[in-house]
């Protein structure tokens, strides 16, 4: 209990001390920023730049236009519409990722053809990428059901999702002793259930640091996605609106980041939440 | 009736290559149902590549084998031998109860089957309290123990262990020597067991089979007949006599090359090693 105690008041600590030093550089910091050699090496310090951590704060509860709902409302709205694409493009992803690791590792050839494309699947700028798979995803329709473009923010988000999964889980199948394999094949076990009694659960430890790398990468795939192929609802949309309003409105802005951030929080909540759920369960069975 | 056969058995390892070994040559070797049988030698004799062989973990390159009357690898898939190695090789996620019944449950025994089978195991070897433990919480003796129930779990014809108590300190080597010779007796288990140490070897086995490096094979087997073990036998005559007679065909293994100086002055360092 003491030790939750201490967890809560730590990232209270934290998030006071992020709005202290904010304040902090406002309250000493140049309205201009500062410069080297031509080059701003401090930013700006001026309201309009950095508005007030109580005005951003304030803002959430402000409505978004004049009339319309208060802000906290719009940014959770386009935060959970985001979390649709996040989620199927995570779950995908991940799915993906643990079956090209399987693959790789019961074939070394695969292994070995196919892990230089996984790596260099990353280095594709994802701007570059994006209005591609969105133009393949107007020609395409699941059955009856027609493509929409939250799926080509998924498919955005699965991209970047499957790399960690797939790395780390290639890691944590390579991972059992030799003699384990041994003793396996003693049992006269064959590939398969080698794969469910011995790898898999050994790739455990390697499984939940790969999910929530994936985890964050898939919320960064999606908001990144929803800029560059310009879907809307989402919060990478609400970002990039309010950012056209920042120079009367410098607030606005800084609530679609917040509620992108906390967005990933999320993510990585619910993972860690799956990881501590999986790991009670295994104490418990006997 | 026999629990495993050798003849004219021989492995080569990478053959037609630069680094070609010959890990073993011209092997013969009977080991009787019930009987124990200790491989002793330096390292490089082949005394593990053996014992593999006989796991059908890896295959010879020459001569026929069969355990339990089969060829090595029916015997493997119809679970005919339970092996332990050095390291306990515990699946740390599982508790001790199902790891000792991880050798029944890839046989598709029934769920309470296989939690009697692997109490009883576990009551052998002096577990029954540590069914719900983790590897992890136990000592490194205990965990051998485990490992020792988990390779009887399926009431083995054959028990193949690679120093298996390598790893362990003097106490609790000579108790588990104890244990091991009781539980063999108790089931009836044949044992094939891999040791540097000549001691261990001569407590334990029936016969000790003794091997030699480059290219590895068997140069002498010692019949041991010492009746039941106790402590008092640690100290008898007899044991001392054949930990004698074992160093003794160690150092005297005839040269087989002109190189043989270094091959024999190696052997018999490690024998005042061990």
């Amino acid at each position: 209990m003491t030790r939750r105690l201490r967890v809560v008041l730590g990232a209270l600590a934290a998030l006071l001390l992020g709005a202290l030093l904010w304040e902090g550089y406002k309250a000493v910091g140049s309205d201009n920023g500062a410069s080297l050699f031509g080059v701003r090496v401090l930013p700006r310090a001026d309201d309009s730049a950095m508005p007030h951590v109580l005005d951003i704060l304030k803002r959430f509860g402000q409505p978004e236009l004049a009339g319309g709902d208060p802000i906290w409302l719009v940014v959770l709205d386009a935060c959970l519409f985001t979390l649709r694409s996040v989620a199927v493009g995570f779950g995908v992803g991940a799915l993906i990722g643990l079956l090209l690791a399987i693959v790789m590792q019961r074939f070394r050839v695969v292994e070995r053809g196919l892990l230089p494309y996984v790596i260099l699947s990353q280095t594709v700028p994802l701007i570059a990428l994006a209005p591609v798979i969105a133009g393949w995803g107007g020609k395409l329709s699941l059955g009856s059901y027609p493509w929409q473009p939250w799926m080509s923010v998924a498919t955005i988000a699965a991209y970047l999702a499957f790399f960690p999964v797939a790395v780390g889980m290639l890691r944590g199948l390579h991972s059992p002793a030799a003699i384990a394999e041994e003793l396996m094949h003693s049992y006269a076990a064959g590939w398969w259930r080698t794969l469910v009694k011995l790898r898999l659960p050994a790739s455990t430890p390697y499984l939940f640091p790969a999910l929530r790398l994936a985890g964050a990468a898939a919320v960064v795939g999606a908001v990144v996605g929803e800029i560059s192929t310009g879907t809307r609802g989402g919060i990478g949309r609400l970002v990039i609106e309010y950012s056209r309003e920042a120079t009367g409105d410098p607030a606005k802005v800084y609530t679609a980041m917040i509620g992108a951030a906390l967005l990933g929080l999320a993510v990585a909540a619910l993972v860690g939440a799956a990881e501590f759920l999986l790991n009670r369960r295994r104490r418990v069975l006997v | 009736m026999t629990a495993v056969a050798l003849s004219g058995v021989g492995k080569v390892f990478n053959a037609g290559r630069a680094d070609q070994v010959v890990a073993l040559t011209g092997v013969d070797l009977t080991v009787d149902s019930g009987q124990f049988v200790s491989l002793i030698g330096p390292s490089g004799c082949g005394k593990s590549t053996l014992l593999r062989l006989v796991a059908d973990l890896i295959q010879p390159t020459s001569g026929t084998l069969t355990v339990a009357g089969k060829p090595a690898r029916k015997a493997r898939l119809d679970q005919e031998y339970g092996i332990a190695f050095q390291q306990a090789g515990l699946f740390e996620w599982r508790t001790v109860l199902r790891n000792v019944e991880l050798p029944l449950e890839l046989r598709g025994t029934g769920r309470r089957e296989r939690k009697r089978r692997a109490e009883e195991m576990l009551e052998l070897v002096g577990l029954a309290d540590f069914t719900g433990h983790y590897p992890a919480q136990l000592s490194g003796g205990m965990q051998q123990r485990v490992a020792i129930a988990r390779a009887l779990a399926v009431h083995p014809l054959l028990l193949l262990m690679d120093e298996p108590f390598g790893a362990l300190d003097e106490m609790t080597r000579e108790r588990l020597q104890d244990e091991l010779l009781r539980i063999c007796a108790q089931t009836g288990t044949s044992t094939i067991f891999v040791t540097h140490s000549i001691p261990e070897a001569v407590y334990l086995s029936d016969r000790v089979v003794v091997m030699s490096p480059r290219p590895g094979r068997i140069t002498d087997v010692i019949e041991i007949d010492l009746g039941p073990r106790s402590e008092a036998t640690r100290q008898s005559a007899g044991f001392f006599a054949g930990i004698t007679k074992v160093r003794r065909a160690l150092r005297g293994t005839p040269a087989p090359t002109s190189s043989s100086p270094s091959a024999s002055s190696s052997a018999s360092a490690e024998v005042t090693a061990s």
